[in-house]
């Protein structure tokens, strides 16, 4: 099996109990995805596949033949960053960082979800029109925990980004 | 993770081939499975991916729908029809996990999640009847916060984890499922069990059968209804208590209604005395409290729970008083 990561074919794992975050960080050395929970938890090991955000952690790798596997090495280059990247930085979006390629990935993910119209638990009705209000951005990123406390910055960084003029359309 | 092998089905025949055997379990979207699989509570010798199968949403001939096992969460809260026609239960879907896990979680699978008691998940420590049968339960004179406070037996206090089968019991959905000696249909209700003496038994299926759709009747007054999970933190935490509710006035009394509990019981919990007691009730706060009384008389709490009964009355209460002023959607 196979399947493409970042835009390079590689070659996935023969043994079926490799998860995909352990595939991307111990075969592939890709290790900007990070291990956290190791449970679904904390949302640490969110990657895009073919653009919808899920947990590597949970994913059995053998899942996912053929798949465009998106890291946050995927995302952006030293000098050229993604704009969220850059408003992590501009709006103090992380201390220690462990959570940040998650929540990046995840922010990416939440965007497509919210242009394509899909509601969430606190959308006052179930129509396609979302705003993403900053009561919408904190609902959509739950999945993502931050444990240095810069939860505020990391939806402002989100918030600032996807409403920036700037960016139109916040996509991997 | 104990050494598996892993095969991926074409179609339901071939996997309910390849699911004959006890050591065989089928994987949707793995959000639960790999994590029993990873801390050894669940040791399957062979994997039958079942996510290339039906993921389609079809209307049905009788005016409601059919949703293939292998539809994706996500997929199935954003659908137009159920947004519309049963809004309860993209609204119990969104009120569950979180957004990745929605999108890899498999509708079939989401019915088949077994419970988050944390007892059930401690291998090196506690005893679990649900786990390993006959060892005893732990939680029973632990932290019980989260466990049940109906139907519950001496060999297990645990909840169905689930939101959106709350909306499906509710619902009054069927069961399609396929095994070895043919198809079947079961009642959304019957699907899941009550703990008795057998609370590694989560539902009455057989082993190596497979659920391959779930079909919404259509029901006149499902477009008004709802639900509503109470949770320790704001999101991405399972029910403390929750309800799926579903009113159709009868000028200004209570025609007819529909509801379901969550975080109560080994399983969604239709709420038949709820039910029988609103209908042709007055819609007031003393007539929902009156109902909620007669369902949870029989309720058996722990040290922790005991909060759950008034809990969900006064959930039930503030869903009704809502979905009867029509102020919902």
């Amino acid at each position: 099996m196979s399947f493409i990561v970042n835009g390079n074919a590689v070659t996935g794992p023969a043994d079926p109990r490799v998860s995909l975050l352990d595939h991307l960080r111990e075969t592939l050395h890709l290790t900007g995805t990070k291990k956290g929970c190791n449970q679904g938890a904390c949302g640490a090991c969110t990657v895009l596949v073919d653009g919808e955000r899920i947990l590597s952690c949970l994913a059995l790798a053998v899942q996912y033949d053929g798949r465009q596997i998106t890291t946050i090495e995927g995302l952006g280059e030293a000098g050229t960053l993604h704009p969220l990247q850059t408003a992590f930085i501009e709006y103090d979006g992380f201390q220690c960082g462990y959570c940040t390629p998650g929540q990046i990935c995840s922010a990416i993910g939440m965007a497509a979800e919210a242009r394509r119209g899909v509601p969430s638990n606190v959308s006052a009705n179930l129509s396609d029109n979302v705003t993403l209000t900053r009561e919408e951005v904190q609902e959509r990123m739950s999945g993502n925990l931050c444990r240095c406390g810069a939860h505020n910055g990391i939806i402002d960084a989100i918030q600032a980004t996807i409403t920036s003029e700037r960016v139109t359309e916040v996509t991997a | 993770m104990t050494p598996f092998s892993y095969t991926r089905a074409e179609d339901v025949s071939d996997a309910v081939r390849l699911g004959a055997g006890d050591a065989t379990a089928f994987l949707g979207g793995g959000t639960n499975l790999v994590d029993l699989m990873r801390e050894t509570v669940a040791q399957p010798d062979r994997l039958v991916d079942v996510t290339g199968l039906s993921n389609a949403i079809a209307e049905t001939a009788d005016g409601g729908l059919l949703i293939g096992a292998a539809v994706r969460n996500t997929a199935l809260a954003e659908h137009q029809a159920v947004r519309t026609r049963y809004p309860v239960l993209s609204r119990a879907i969104l009120a569950g996990a979180s957004g990745q896990i929605r999108n890899m979680a498999t509708v079939g699978g989401n019915l088949l999640q077994r419970t988050r008691c944390t007892y059930f998940y401690d291998t090196d420590g506690s005893r679990c009847n649900k786990r390993t049968p006959g060892t005893g339960c732990d939680a029973r004179e632990g932290f019980s916060r989260i466990h049940a406070i109906l139907g519950a037996s001496d060999a297990c206090v645990a909840t169905h984890p689930s939101d959106m089968c709350v909306a499906l019991t509710m619902l009054e959905a069927t069961v399609h499922i396929e095994g070895r000696d043919g198809a079947r249909t079961l009642a959304f209700g019957d699907l899941h069990r009550l703990p008795g003496d057998r609370p590694d038994l989560d539902t009455v299926l057989s082993p190596g059968e497979l659920i391959t759709a779930i079909a919404l009747p259509p029901l006149r007054f499902a477009a008004r209804s709802t639900y509503r999970k109470v949770r320790d933190r704001a999101s991405y935490a399972f029910a403390l208590i929750s309800v799926a509710a579903a009113v159709e006035m009868d000028g200004d009394r209570i025609g007819d209604v529909r509801i379901a509990f969550g975080g109560v019981a080994h399983k969604p919990w239709r709420a038949t005395k709820v039910e029988a007691a609103l209908r042709g009730a007055s819609p007031t706060e003393a007539a929902f409290r009156a109902a909620a009384a007669a369902e949870f008389a029989d309720a058996r709490s722990l040290r922790d729970n005991a909060f759950k009964p008034e809990l969900a009355t006064r959930t039930l209460a503030a869903v009704l008083a809502d979905l009867v002023k029509g102020e919902v959607a």
